[in-house]
C-alpha cells in the first residue's frame, strides 16, 4: 500500500512526490510520456525558477532539478493512469497500464497532478478546411524542441498569451517568419516581458481581431482575420486574408480533470479544475490536486508550490485518517474576479490564494471586505495572475465566508 | 485458365464492394485503383454514416435507389459480422413537429411497404416519448423503422479492401486514372500517373469523378454536381439520442439528423447545398452552413451542448447524378465499361448490394461465365483496440508485446500496439505514403477531445520509424501535407 500516489510527472507532481517523501511517506509517481518533467522539457527559454530556486532557469533545467530528487520515490514513466478507484474515505486504487501491462495498486491518498489541455481550432469555432500546418502551440513547440521538426516557413498565432508569444520568438529565431499575432481582446494577454518580444522580432499584433477560416489544399494557404467591436461582435466587412502556411492556435489552457470527474469530483466552472480546500483536496476525501490540474498557473514556481502544499495535505490526511472537520469559510468571487482557489479555508493557517481578474484596471484596491483588508495595486490584468497570502488570524476573523473583489481606488 | 482482368476505379465503399464480391471468383483478375494514398477518402469518407431503412426512395422515380437500398441494408448484418465493421442496430425515428408531417409520414409508411421494409409502425407521442424522452417537447408523433443501423464508413472500406486483398484483389493507391483505351469498341486498358494497367472491364466507381471517367469513353449523358452536407461532432459525455432522429424529409433532403455516432459522440448534420460542378474538392465547412445545421437540430434536440464542447467540424459531398438515380449498368458503346455513377446517398447504405448488381451485369450483359474459388476468405479480423479490451486481455497481449501498454492517443486510449498493427495493415493494402489521416482512421486516435494535439507528435515518430523517412515527411492526409519543411535548424540554414 502507499501513502500516496502521484498522478503526472511535471513540476506540480515531482514537487509533490519530493515534498511527500521528505515527510516520510511511501510515493509513487506515474507519467504517461517516456520522460519526466511534463511540459518542461519543451520550454527550453528561460524564466524559470526565480521563486522557486532563486534563480533564472530554462524548463529543462528547472525540471532537471526536480529529476534530480526523486531519490527514494518510486517512479514510473510511460505509465499512463486509466482509472481511479475510490473506494472509500481511507482507501483508494490506482490503475495504469505501461510496457508492463496493466497494475491496480491500493495507496492511502492521491495527488493529481495531470496537467491541462489546449484548447484546438474547432473549438474556437474556425471554419475552413482541415488541412496540414495547424497546430496548437504546444504542439509546435514539442514537435520543434523535443523531435526537431520545423512545421512552417510562414506563421499566424491565435493569441497573446505567453506561449504564443513565445512560440513567436521561438519560430523567429528558427527562421520562419511570424505574420501575425492575433488577438480577440483589446488588450495583450502575455506578461509584459513576453510581450517586448513583439517589438523586438518586428511582429504585427492586431488587438481585438480574431481568425475565422482557414483555406488550403493540402497545407494551410491562406488565414481569414476579422475585426471585433467592444462586445467580441464581429465588424462586417472588416474581414482580410493573410498569406501563410502554419496556423498556431494558443487560445488558453483547459484542466484536464477526466480522471477526476469520472469518479464524481466537483469541478468549478470558472477554473476548469475541481474545487478545493486550503489542503487542495477536493470533494472526494483524500484526493489532492495540484498545478495546471487545479487552475491555470503563469509561473512553474505556482505549480511546484502547489505540488507541495497537496503533499501536506496528504501527510496529515495519513496522519488523522483524514482531514479533521472543521468550519469552513468559503472565499466568494466579488466584483472584477473571474477566478479563485482555494475555494474553502479553515483558518488554521496561513493560505495562498490565487486569483485572476476578468479585465485590466488600473489604480486599485484588493478588497476583502469581511475581514477589512486592503492591498493598493497599480495595475490588475487577466493574463497576470494574483497570489495573496490570508494569514490564518485574518481568516478567523471572518464567519462564514471571505469575498474578494478588485475595486477602483478613491 | 486466361484470366479475365478488371479494374475498378475508385476505392469507396462502392468500388471496396466490388472488389471484395468480385474477389470471390477464379476467372476475374481484379485490381483496385484510387488516386488517394488510401481507400475510402473520397465521399465514402465524410458522410452520416447510417445504414438506411430504404423506405423513402420511389420505385417508380428512383427504382435502383429503392431496389438496393433495402437490399444493401440486409447485407449489411452479414458484412458487418463476417468482416468486423464497428456498427450499431439502433432504429430510426422520422419526427413530426406539425399535424401536416403525419400525411409525408403516411407516404413513407407506404412507399417502405411497397419497397418491402419490415417492421415500420407510426408511433404516437405517448411511445415517442418512451423512445426517445430527450426529444423536443413539439413532437406530435414519428414513423418508428427499427431496422436502421450505423456503421463507422472508412473502417467500413478499410475492412472491405482487406478482406479483398486477402482473396486476391490488387491495389493501385496513388494513382489517378487519366485516360482510358478503347480499340475497336472494346476496353484495353487504363492510362494512369503510375504507368499502363491492362483492362478488359472496367468499372466506373469513382465518386464525385464517375462522369470524367465515363467521359473518357465519350459517355456522356450524365453529369455529377456536388451537394455540400456539414456536420458538428460534440465531445463525449455530452449526452444524445439513442435512435437516428429525421425530421420529416423534404422533396431534396432526408434533412438534418441528430444522433449518437457509434464512438458515443454526439452528431449532427447534415445540410444541402449545391455546388457547381467544378467544386468537387469543395470540401471547407462554412459559418453560414454550420449555422443552419445548429437551427435545424435545435428544432429536433432542443438541448444542444455550447459551443466549446464541440470537438469538430466538417463537410462531406454528395455526387448527385442527373436525374437523381444511381446508375448501373454496362454501357453498350463500349464493350467492358460498366458505371457504378451517382452513388449518391443512401450509397453506403446499398454499397453491397450495389456489388452484387455489378455480378449480374458482368455474366448477364457482357456474357462473361464466373467460376467460384473453391476457397474463398468471407472473414476479416478487426484491429487490437486497447479501450475495448478488458485488463486480462490486455496483459496477454502485453506479454507478447509491451507496445500494447503504452498509450500513445491519450482521449481514446490507443496503444502504440493498436498503432503498430494499424501501419502493418496500411501496408498490407498498399499505403505508400504514410499519414496521421491513415492512422486515425484504422485506431481513433486523434479524434477525442484534444483532437491530437498531444499524440500526433508521437503517431509522426512512430510513422517515421516504421516507414523510414524522416518525421517531418510524416504526412497529415497524403503528399502535400507534410507536417513539417524539414528539421528545425533547416530555415537557418537557408533550406
Ligand atoms: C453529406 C453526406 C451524407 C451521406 N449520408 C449517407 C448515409 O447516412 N447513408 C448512406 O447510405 N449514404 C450516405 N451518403 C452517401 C454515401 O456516402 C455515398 O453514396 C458513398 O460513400 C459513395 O461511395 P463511392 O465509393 O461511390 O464514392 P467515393 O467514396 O467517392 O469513391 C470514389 C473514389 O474514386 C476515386 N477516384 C475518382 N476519380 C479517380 C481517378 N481519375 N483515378 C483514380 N481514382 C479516382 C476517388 O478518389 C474516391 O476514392 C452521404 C453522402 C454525403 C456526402
Amino acid at each position: 500500500m502507499y501513502d500516496v500516489v502521484v498522478i503526472g510527472g511535471g513540476p506540480a507532481g515531482m514537487a509533490a512526490a519530493i515534498r511527500a517523501r521528505d515527510l516520510g511517506l511511501r510515493v509513487l509517481l506515474l507519467d504517461d510520456n517516456d520522460y519526466l518533467g511534463g511540459i518542461l522539457p519543451q520550454c527550453i527559454h528561460p524564466g524559470f525558477g526565480i521563486h522557486y530556486f532563486k534563480e533564472e532557469l530554462t524548463g529543462p533545467e528547472f525540471a532537471y532539478k526536480l529529476m534530480s530528487n526523486l531519490e527514494g520515490v518510486e517512479v514510473k514513466t510511460s505509465a499512463r493512469v486509466l482509472e481511479i478507484i475510490n473506494y472509500s474515505d481511507i482507501e483508494k486504487f490506482v490503475v495504469y497500464t505501461s510496457p508492463e501491462g496493466v497494475k491496480k495498486v491500493p495507496t492511502r491518498t492521491i495527488i493529481y497532478a495531470a496537467g491541462a489541455r489546449e484548447r484546438h481550432a474547432f473549438e474556437i469555432g474556425i471554419v475552413g478546411d482541415r488541412v496540414s500546418g495547424i497546430y496548437t502551440a504546444g504542439e509546435a513547440q514539442t514537435l520543434m524542441d523535443i523531435y526537431g521538426i520545423m512545421p512552417g516557413k510562414e506563421i499566424v498565432i491565435v493569441g497573446s498569451g505567453d506561449v504564443g508569444l513565445i512560440m513567436a520568438r521561438r519560430f523567429s529565431l528558427e527562421g520562419a517568419r511570424v505574420k501575425a499575432v492575433i488577438e480577440l481582446m483589446p488588450y495583450p494577454g502575455g506578461l509584459a516581458r513576453n510581450i517586448m518580444i513583439l517589438r523586438d522580432f518586428n511582429i504585427p499584433l492586431y488587438l481585438s481581431h480574431k481568425v475565422v477560416e482557414v483555406r488550403g489544399r493540402g497545407r494551410v494557404e491562406r488565414v481569414k482575420v476579422v475585426k471585433v467591436d467592444e462586445n467580441l461582435r464581429e465588424i462586417p466587412g472588416s474581414e482580410f486574408w493573410i498569406k501563410a502556411d502554419t496556423l498556431v492556435i494558443s487560445a488558453g489552457l483547459i484542466p484536464n480533470v477526466r480522471l477526476l470527474s469520472d469518479i464524481g469530483v466537483v469541478i468549478d466552472p470558472s477554473t476548469g479544475g475541481p474545487v478545493v480546500n486550503d489542503r487542495l483536496e477536493t470533494s472526494i476525501p483524500g484526493i489532492f490536486v495540484a498545478g495546471n490540474a487545479l487552475l491555470i498557473n503563469d509561473l512553474v514556481d505556482y505549480v511546484a508550490e502547489q505540488g507541495e502544499l497537496a503533499a501536506e495535505g496528504a501527510k496529515e490526511f495519513i496522519d488523522n485518517g483524514g482531514i479533521l472537520s472543521k468550519h469552513w469559510i468559503k472565499i466568494e468571487k466579488g466584483e472584477n474576479i473571474r477566478l479563485v482557489a482555494p475555494h474553502y479555508v479553515s483558518g488554521e493557517r496561513d493560505v495562498w490564494l490565487y486569483a485572476r481578474v476578468r479585465r485590466p484596471m488600473e489604480n486599485v484596491v484588493l478588497e476583502f471586505p469581511e475581514i477589512g483588508k486592503r492591498i493598493r495595486l497599480p495595475v490588475v490584468k487577466p493574463a497576470e495572475m494574483l497570489r495573496i497570502k490570508l494569514r490564518a488570524k485574518e481568516i478567523r476573523e471572518a464567519e462564514n465566508k471571505i469575498t474578494i473583489r478588485v475595486i477602483e481606488n478613491d | 485458365m486466361e484470366k479475365v482482368k478488371v479494374a475498378i476505379v475508385g476505392a469507396g465503399i462502392t468500388g471496396a464492394s466490388i472488389a471484395r464480391v468480385l474477389s470471390r471468383y477464379e476467372n476475374l483478375e481484379v485490381h483496385l485503383i484510387d488516386k488517394n494514398p488510401d481507400v475510402g477518402w473520397g465521399v465514402s469518407k465524410a458522410n452520416t454514416a447510417i445504414i438506411h431503412g430504404g423506405y423513402d426512395d420511389d420505385p417508380k422515380k428512383y427504382p435502383m435507389r429503392a431496389k438496393l437500398c433495402i437490399k444493401g441494408n440486409r447485407l449489411w448484418h452479414e458484412w458487418v459480422k463476417e468482416l468486423e465493421i464497428p456498427h450499431i442496430w439502433n432504429g430510426a425515428l422520422i419526427v413530426a413537429l406539425k399535424e401536416e408531417d403525419f400525411d409525408e409520414l403516411e407516404a413513407l409508411l407506404k412507399r417502405g411497404i411497397e419497397n418491402g421494409v419490415p417492421e415500420m409502425r407510426i408511433v404516437d407521442r405517448e411511445e415517442l416519448f418512451k423512445l426517445e424522452p430527450g426529444l423536443t417537447k413539439d413532437a406530435l408523433g414519428a414513423l418508428w423503422v427499427p431496422i436502421v443501423g450505423q456503421i463507422a464508413p472508412i473502417p467500413a472500406v478499410i475492412a472491405i479492401t482487406e478482406n479483398a486483398v486477402a482473396n486476391g484483389v490488387k491495389t493501385h493507391l496513388e494513382t489517378e486514372v487519366r485516360g482510358i483505351k478503347v480499340r475497336n469498341g472494346e476496353i484495353v486498358g487504363l492510362e494512369t500517373n503510375s504507368g499502363f494497367i491492362e483492362a478488359d472491364v472496367v468499372i466506373n466507381a469513382a465518386g464525385l469523378y464517375a462522369d470524367d471517367i465515363s467521359r473518357m469513353v465519350g459517355i456522356d449523358y450524365f453529369q455529377i454536381h456536388p451537394r455540400k452536407g456539414e456536420y458538428w461532432i460534440f465531445d463525449e459525455g455530452v449526452p444524445g439520442p439513442r435512435r437516428v432522429l429525421f425530421p420529416t424529409p423534404t422533396p431534396i433532403s432526408k434533412g438534418i439528423v441528430v444522433t449518437t455516432e457509434i464512438s458515443g459522440h454526439l452528431m449532427i448534420g447534415p445540410n444541402a447545398q449545391d455546388l457547381p460542378p467544378e467544386e468537387k474538392e469543395n470540401l471547407a465547412t462554412t459559418r453560414e452552413g454550420l449555422e443552419e445545421v445548429w437551427e435545424g437540430a435545435k428544432r429536433l434536440w432542443p438541448n444542444l451542448p455550447p459551443r466549446n464542447k464541440v470537438i469538430r467540424t466538417f463537410a462531406g459531398l454528395r455526387p448527385e447524378p442527373t436525374g437523381g438515380d444511381f446508375i448501373i449498368r454496362a454501357e453498350k458503346e463500349v464493350w467492358g465499361f460498366i458505371n457504378v455513377a451517382g452513388i449518391r446517398s443512401p450509397g453506403l447504405t446499398s454499397a453491397p448490394a450495389i456489388a452484387y448488381e455489378v455480378v449480374e451485369i458482368i455474366k448477364n450483359d457482357l456474357g462473361i461465365k464466373l467460376v467460384e474459388k473453391s476457397k474463398w476468405n468471407p472473414y476479416r479480423k478487426e484491429i487490437t483496440h486497447f479501450f475495448a479490451l478488458t485488463y486480462d486481455e490486455i496483459n496477454k497481449l502485453v506479454r507478447k508485446n509491451p507496445a500494447y501498454g503504452k498509450i500513445i492517443c491519450r482521449c481514446n486510449r490507443v496503444s502504440e500496439g493498436d498503432i503498430l498493427e494499424a501501419i502493418e495493415r496500411m501496408k498490407f493494402i498498399g499505403v505508400k505514403t504514410p499519414s496521421v489521416d491513415s492512422v486515425k482512421f484504422r485506431t481513433k486516435a486523434t479524434t477525442g477531445t484534444c483532437q491530437g494535439s498531444f499524440c500526433r507528435p508521437r503517431i509522426i515518430q512512430i510513422l517515421a520509424r516504421e516507414y523510414g523517412i524522416p518525421p517531418w515527411k510524416v504526412t497529415l492526409k497524403g503528399r502535400g501535407s507534410e507536417i513539417g519543411v524539414g528539421d528545425v535548424k533547416s530555415l537557418i540554414r537557408g533550406e
